[in-house]
């Protein structure tokens, strides 16, 4: 009879020790699922890290390459800007080098008095700065009232016609005092005396006083530039003053010296 | 400081090529009316480059060139020729004789002052 307690009591802590087992593989299970749930979690939140940078460095991209553009689209500008600056010297350059040439026939022509000096610069400008080679400077003579040349280069002065006022392009030229210039430089040998390729004419204010009459171009001389027609109107005033002004005081000297010849003349009677 | 030595008789292209050339930094320009005039102008300075025409009096610009080249302390000077005469034929005597380059009239100083400055760093 005391067998049974003991063995109840045994039986009794053998069902508790069986439930304990089973609560500990529950425990145990349970940790085995949480672990893995751990596990998916902590996966997903650095899935959801990646994808916060992916879209933090998609942005970084798209700001980078909107920067290229905006600095794409600045060079283009400062290109843009360089070609005109260049464009700019170049013709500064240019307008510089025109300036020096006209400055220089300018200085040239006003740096004497002397009337076959003067109308030797006048030549040199037209040979070396307009690049002519056979041309003439024609001046109305004052009593047949007529265009006669007075200088010329690789023409005879004595062989050139004299002109008169309002005849052909040459007097036409001298009565208008309007030049004449051709479309396009054309070469020729062949050269009409009274059809000069370009004809200026020399005019003190409204007052012509001749032309220049030009009849052929150097043959490395293709067309005419802007200070060719710059040189052109220089010649037309200025050689004009020169060679009127150093006429004049030439004729003025001649006279004196004749005076003072009679002077000292009468000196020696005396 | 480079020496540039002007050969032309024409006081206009003389002043203009001279006006030209002062644009290019530190050089100092020594003029000269011919040939002669420019042998004497070598003598006395230390010259990098010359610019002559052809048609001069007393010596011509060929004339020049031939003495330049002949002449052990002169030979290696550069010689730019600048004349009115644009044929093929005077460029191939002028180049012929030993110039180095050869400009026809009328000239277009920026280009003059590019052939310039080329010759002074080649040297």
């Amino acid at each position: 009879m005391k067998e049974k307690p003991i063995l109840r009591k045994a039986e009794e802590f053998l069902q508790l020790f069986k439930k304990g087992e089973e609560f500990t593989k529950g425990l145990l299970q349970e940790n085995e699922r949480l672990r893995y749930r751990v596990a998916e979690l902590e996966e997903a939140l650095s899935q959801s890290e990646n994808k916060t940078r992916l879209q933090h460095y998609e942005q970084h991209i798209k700001m980078l390459e909107e920067e290229i553009q905006s600095l794409k689209q600045r060079y283009r500008k400062v290109e843009e800007e360089n070609r005109d600056f260049a464009k700019k010297y170049i013709e500064v350059e240019e307008e510089n080098n025109n300036l020096a040439n006209l400055y220089v026939a300018s200085y040239q022509l006003h740096s004497t008095l002397d009337y076959e000096e003067v109308l030797r610069i006048v030549l040199e400008i037209i040979i070396n700065l307009i690049g002519a080679d056979r041309f003439a400077i024609m001046l109305i003579d004052e009593k047949s009232n007529d265009l006669t040349a007075v200088a010329a280069e690789g023409l005879d002065t004595g062989a050139l016609p004299k002109i008169k006022i309002g005849e052909g392009i040459i007097g036409r030229v001298a009565k208008e005092g309007e030049g004449y210039f051709p479309d396009e430089l054309v070469h020729t040998d062949n050269i009409d005396l009274q059809k000069p390729m370009v004809c200026i004419p020399l005019k003190i204010k409204e007052h012509v006083i001749g032309v220049i009459a030009i009849y052929s171009f150097l043959i490395q001389k293709k067309e005419f530039s802007n200070v060719d027609y710059e040189l052109f109107n220089l010649l037309a005033g200025h050689a004009a003053t020169a060679i009127f002004s150093s006429r004049l005081y030439t004729q003025s000297e001649r006279k004196l010296s004749t005076i003072q010849g009679f002077l000292e003349l009468l000196k020696d009677r005396k | 400081m480079p020496n540039i030595l002007v050969v032309e008789d024409s006081p206009t292209m003389r002043q203009l090529i001279s006006f030209a050339m002062r644009r290019i930094e530190k050089a100092k320009v020594i003029e000269a009316t011919d040939g002669v005039d420019a042998l004497k102008k070598l003598s006395e300075n230390q010259v990098d480059i010359i610019l002559a025409d052809i048609n001069m009096p007393v010596m011509d610009g060929l004339k020049l060139v031939s003495l330049v080249r002949s002449n052990p302390s002169y030979k290696d000077i550069p010689v730019i020729i600048i004349t009115t005469e644009g044929a093929e034929e005077d460029r191939k005597k002028a180049m012929a004789i030993g110039a180095n380059a050869y400009l026809p009239k009328p000239i277009q100083t920026q280009e003059l002052i590019r052939l310039v400055k080329k010759y002074l760093e080649t040297n």
